[in-house]
């Protein structure tokens, strides 16, 4: 055990040893920053002014690629940040109009400050404060459709989860982190590492899959695997699991660093109306490739020898193996797959969004959300659960602040473990 | 390299601040989990309630500091009833789910724009601790040996952090010595047995999240009162999860196993930290820069963790005999 | 003299059951336990689904059926582990349905189960004092002040001492019960619940994975109970058994309740080599049934085993 342990994280240092990238500065003293972005994509070459609370000019800037900017300010005290709206693209505008922000900066400490953006209503229509019918509903399809997007994905890494669970018994709270570590991979093929030159993103995308299924199919091969053996309860081993999360989370901070990053193609695309909705051609390539993966694999479990194999692990592994099923080995082939469906889960995000150290922290719970919400352990609960997670935490900002969005998804995971545990889709569990 | 330095935060750290506010988390992460066998993990969420319980109460309303206390703990045995009346019925996992779920949706109410009025969005609340430094009798100059040793406020707080440690420590002895403690590890062990023997252990559950969760919200009124200020962000997963970590370094279902937990625990983060640094900066290690070190020790952590787990799950004083971990 | 009591326990038993009609209901003398169409449902399946029946005081009262009966179930019902979709009972009298299970058992209706629940990680002792009633030192502000509940523990502590060497445990009671083996953990459970001072001790498989050298002193203390005028209501798939210790059957299939009468002639009754039968006409009784207690036997050994494993 010791031996596998030892080989386990050798093997992770290994892995992300390759990806060694620079690390970003922290900046020293006092200062202020901030992130421009509208429904996840980054805004770029926004005018930010900070003036001292007297009106004594600091710094003028343009937000860069990612939406970010960053400025030093002399000392502590009160300061006037303005965005000039002006220099927004022409379809957005500051939330309320409010574009004026007096943050305080305390002594070695740089302050967030951020500007809220919301599509501007077309000319010709209604102005924002007054919603008519037909705005709002394109609103709400715009929501739904970007919604649907997110449950996709969510329903991606939930499917590996669920399938993890119920081969294993085992609630992955280092699920996200194979998320995170499937995206940054990719991101590190995509931008070019040691030397190498980037490649494009599809290959890339492709590389990181493979390693990142490997990842799985050693992570259980010497690491779960063992600790199964060993008769290490499912408590226990979720235990286990928040201290790989916290070990696996750090080193790709270690390597990626703390910065918001995005892939070298596909960044900045132009939308394309179809129907009330503006899309980018990417998210519909994306929809459609988490769809047929998810098909496939729901098709894959549903007919083929190995599908059956593992529905009939994860009903009863003491039966599957009487009658001649390698549990072992169709457990590592639902490790392998459920890695690597999750890394495309985050090559996805990290393709709508942006790439970051804790993404996969971050839509844990919502993945969670997504698994309860459809039955734990049903491969079908999670896909129709994600789904109505995402669409539920999009159509949401329509009434919530959207940095609020999560809260309602996180309350309905807690209603729903409260008043049906079982999930929608699951059946009630015969007791005695 | 300033081993000196090295030698006195190390040292510091061992009966420091981070020892009181996370051996007091722990100490209420033990009675829930190591006594109770209960998976909250959302401790930190009792910490930020009792925090900017404290913070709000006397910055934005303007009440005195006891009363900024007493909102605090209500504010911590509420969040104890508002999370245990409809979860203390569900299996181990989905009370695990649900407790991080709500830990994440109070630290979001508190970080929002739409809060920003009471909470003060992502930057927290300051400028609360005056009236408890006020009290303070020990006059101003430095209290220690040589190098080692604090000014007269960390003094202060270290001193009324260290009487309420043992203070706790003393009621979780008392009550695990008696029947009402026997009752939380009969709970830990099976609880339809319990139940089966006439004990109302929906009841017993709730008390033990009520006395854990105030225990912890002590811890979050202390790192308030040490940094002068509370932020969001400082009450994420992380907080929870160290305090297990340091529930486990200690060994679960023992009285002082958090306490030595949380000295061993902050003095090789400090330790490895400053060491890396320093050995950075001095030019021993170059493979890494200094802002790598903190991704490296938090990776330590999450390593020592699973190490620790997997090879004496008892911690430090546990008895393997009785621990909650296995067989489960 | 305890051999004199012995029989007039048990005759006075035998007495109230002289001359009842074998029919599932009839009605008792005294009856403890009275249930009326007590229903339970797993989706499209009725596990349980008991009209009416009644359990005679201090009798020793068998209840078996084929596997998947609803017996334990049925168990599950009456000491409010598991709700029922439909039915009422009461227990002296007192109303029961609805009732969660600590108030069951306080009301004197104490339950062990098929697998048996020691807590592994507390001592005999310890596992003992856990089932004595209205112990002060439970309460939170009380357990505080040890000086008031120290003198109530100690008393608990005799009595639990005498009942250890009573079930000849007494030599374990600083070990942790994970410990011990199956049957004394039978023994312990057994005797745990005798610390709640119950007027009905409801005993789920009392015999399962009980080494055989045990199983008579397992019987002896179940008698003994009865002698001490408690109410024994047992489940057992040991006809032996059955035959040897109960005053009264009460045979269940499908969930319901066919057929009631005393040991020596139940198993002739058509209803129940009927139902023994069901589909497996075919099959002979015996062969049946012997393959049945071999995978019992087979399930409870690895289940001790898995136990066992555990305890280290």
């Amino acid at each position: 055990m010791r031996r596998a342990v030892i080989a386990f994280t050798a093997f992770l240092g290994g892995l992300i040893f390759l990806f060694a990238g620079p690390a970003s500065a922290a900046a020293e003293g006092e200062g202020l920053k901030g992130t421009l972005t509208h429904q996840g994509q980054p805004v770029n070459g926004a005018k930010i002014v900070v003036t001292t609370e007297d009106g004594q000019p600091v710094q003028e800037l343009t937000t860069n690629a990612q939406g970010t900017w960053e400025v030093a300010v002399p000392k502590a005290g009160k300061y006037k940040v303005t965005l000039d709206a002006s220099t927004l693209p022409p379809n957005l505008q500051p939330r309320g109009g409010q574009n004026v922000r007096t943050p305080q900066v305390f002594e070695g400490n740089v302050s967030t400050v951020l500007f809220p953006l919301e599509a501007k209503a077309a000319p010709g229509e209604a102005p924002a404060a007054d919603p008519s019918e037909g705005a709002l509903f394109r609103q709400a399809a715009q929501l739904a459709f970007e919604g649907l997007n997110l449950g996709l994905i969510i329903a991606l890494a939930a499917l590996g989860l669920s399938l993890i669970y119920g081969t294993t018994g085992l609630t992955n709270f280092a699920h996200g982190e194979l998320v995170t570590l499937g995206a940054v991979v990719a991101f590190m093929f995509n931008t070019g590492i040691f030397g190498w030159s980037g490649m494009p993103l599809e290959l890339a995308a492709l590389l990181s899959l493979i390693v990142c299924g490997a990842f799985g199919y050693f992570q259980d091969r010497f690491f779960w695997g063992r600790l199964r053996k060993r008769g290490t309860g499912v408590i226990a081993m979720m235990i286990i699991s928040i201290g790989v999360a916290i070990l696996l989370r750090n080193m790709i901070q270690f390597f990626f660093g703390a910065q918001n990053e995005s892939f070298s193609d596909y960044t900045a695309q132009a939308g394309m109306e179809l129907g009330p909705i503006t899309v980018a051609p990417k998210n519909l390539w994306a929809m459609g490739i988490e769809l047929f993966v998810l098909i496939v694999v729901g098709v894959a479990l549903l007919k083929t020898r190995l599908g059956k194999a593992a529905r009939a692990v994860s009903d009863n592994p003491a039966l599957a193996a009487s009658s001649g099923i390698d549990v072992d080995r169709v457990i590592r082939i639902i490790w392998t797959l459920g890695a690597a469906i999750a890394a495309l889960a985050g090559i996805m995000l990290g393709l709508s969004q942006s790439l970051k150290f804790t993404m996969g922290q971050d839509i844990l719970l919502l993945i969670f959300a997504g698994v309860t919400l459809g039955g734990l352990g049903t491969a079908f609960g999670a896909l129709v659960g994600s789904i109505v997670v995402g669409v539920f935490i999009q159509v949401s900002t329509l009434w919530v602040p959207p940095e609020l969005k999560s809260v309602g998804a996180l309350a309905i995971l807690i209603i729903v473990l409260l008043v049906r545990p079982q999930g929608i889709l699951g059946r009630r569990e015969r007791i005695g | 390299m300033d081993w000196l330095t090295i030698l006195t935060t190390t040292v510091h750290a061992a009966i420091g601040w981070e020892v009181v506010v996370y051996g007091l988390a722990a100490i209420g992460v033990n009675i829930h989990f190591g006594y109770t066998g209960l998976l909250n993990f959302g401790q930190a969420a009792f910490m930020a309630v009792a925090g900017y319980g404290l913070a709000v109460t006397i910055v934005v309303i303007g009440l005195p500091f006891w009363v900024g206390i007493l909102v605090g703990l209500a504010g911590a045995v509420l969040l104890a009833l508002l999370l245990g009346v409809p979860t203390l019925r569900l299996r181990a996992d989905y009370l695990a789910i649900v407790t991080i779920a709500a830990a994440e949706i109070i630290r979001l109410i508190f970080r929002s724009v739409a809060f920003k009025e009471t909470f003060g969005g992502s930057d927290g609340r300051r400028g609360f601790n005056n009236d408890f430094y006020e009290i303070n009798p020990f006059p101003p100059g430095h209290y220690g040996i040589g190098p080692f040793g604090f000014n007269e406020r960390t003094f202060w707080l270290l001193v009324v952090g260290w009487v309420t440690l043992a203070v706790c420590c003393a009621v979780v002895y008392l009550l695990m010595k008696s029947p009402w403690g026997r009752v939380l590890k009969a709970i830990r062990e099976d609880e339809e047995a319990v139940r089966s023997l006439g004990k109302n252990v929906f009841s017993y559950k709730m008390q033990s999240l009520i006395l854990g969760g105030v225990i912890g919200a002590l811890g979050g009124f202390f790192y308030g009162l040490y940094n002068g200020s509370v932020q969001p962000d400082v009450f994420g997963t992380e907080m929870t999860f160290f305090a297990y970590t340091i529930v486990i370094l200690g060994g679960a279902a023992r009285v002082l196993g958090p306490v030595v937990g949380a000295m061993v625990f902050w003095v090789l983060f400090v330790f490895i930290g400053n060491f890396l640094s320093e050995a950075v900066r001095a030019g021993y290690i170059t493979v890494i820069t200094e802002t790598q070190v903190g991704p490296i020790r938090y990776a330590l952590v999450g390593l020592g963790f699973i190490l620790l787990l997997v090879f004496r799950p008892q911690g430090i004083f546990g008895d393997k005999r009785e621990i909650a971990l296995d067989a489960r | 003299m305890p051999d004199n009591q012995t029989t007039t326990r048990k005759a006075a038993a035998l007495a109230a059951f002289q001359g009842l009609e074998h029919e599932p209901g009839v009605a008792k003398p005294d009856a403890i336990l009275t249930a009326d169409n007590v229903v339970r449902r797993f989706g499209g399946l009725t596990a349980v689904d008991v009209g009416h029946v009644e359990i005679q005081r201090g009798s020793i009262t068998a209840l078996i059926g084929p596997n998947g009966a609803g017996k334990t179930t049925f168990f599950n019902q009456l000491t409010g582990f598991d709700t029922a979709d439909a039915g009422s009972w009461s227990f002296n009298g007192k109303a029961m349905n609805g009732v969660p299970a600590h108030k069951v058992a306080r009301s004197g209706m104490v339950r062990t189960f098929q697998l048996t629940k020691a807590l592994s990680k507390l001592t005999v002792m310890e596992n003992m004092r856990l089932g004595a009633q209205g112990q002060k030192g439970e309460n939170f502000f009380r357990a505080l002040i040890p000086g008031s509940w120290r003198g109530q523990e100690d008393e608990i502590t005799k009595r639990a001492e005498e009942l250890l060497v009573r079930f000849k445990l007494d030599a374990k009671s600083e070990d942790f019960a994970g410990s011990l083996s199956g049957g004394q953990r039978k023994l312990l459970e057994m005797a745990r619940a005798l610390m709640v001072n119950p007027e009905l001790v409801m005993l789920d498989e009392p015999m399962a994975g009980v080494n055989p050298a045990l199983t008579q002193s397992l019987l002896g203390h179940v008698k003994d109970l009865r002698e001490q005028g408690m109410t024994v209501l047992f489940v057992e798939h040991d006809m032996d058994m059955v035959r040897d210790i109960s005053d009264w059957v009460i045979v269940m299939a499908q969930g319901a309740i066919i057929a009631e009468g005393p040991p020596d002639s139940i198993m002739s009754d058509h209803r129940v080599i009927d139902a023994y039968l069901g589909a497996h006409h075919d099959a002979p009784l015996s062969e049946e049934e012997l393959q049945q207690q071999l995978h019992e036997a087979e399930a409870a050994l690895e289940a001790e085993a898995a136990e066992e494993e555990a305890a280290k």
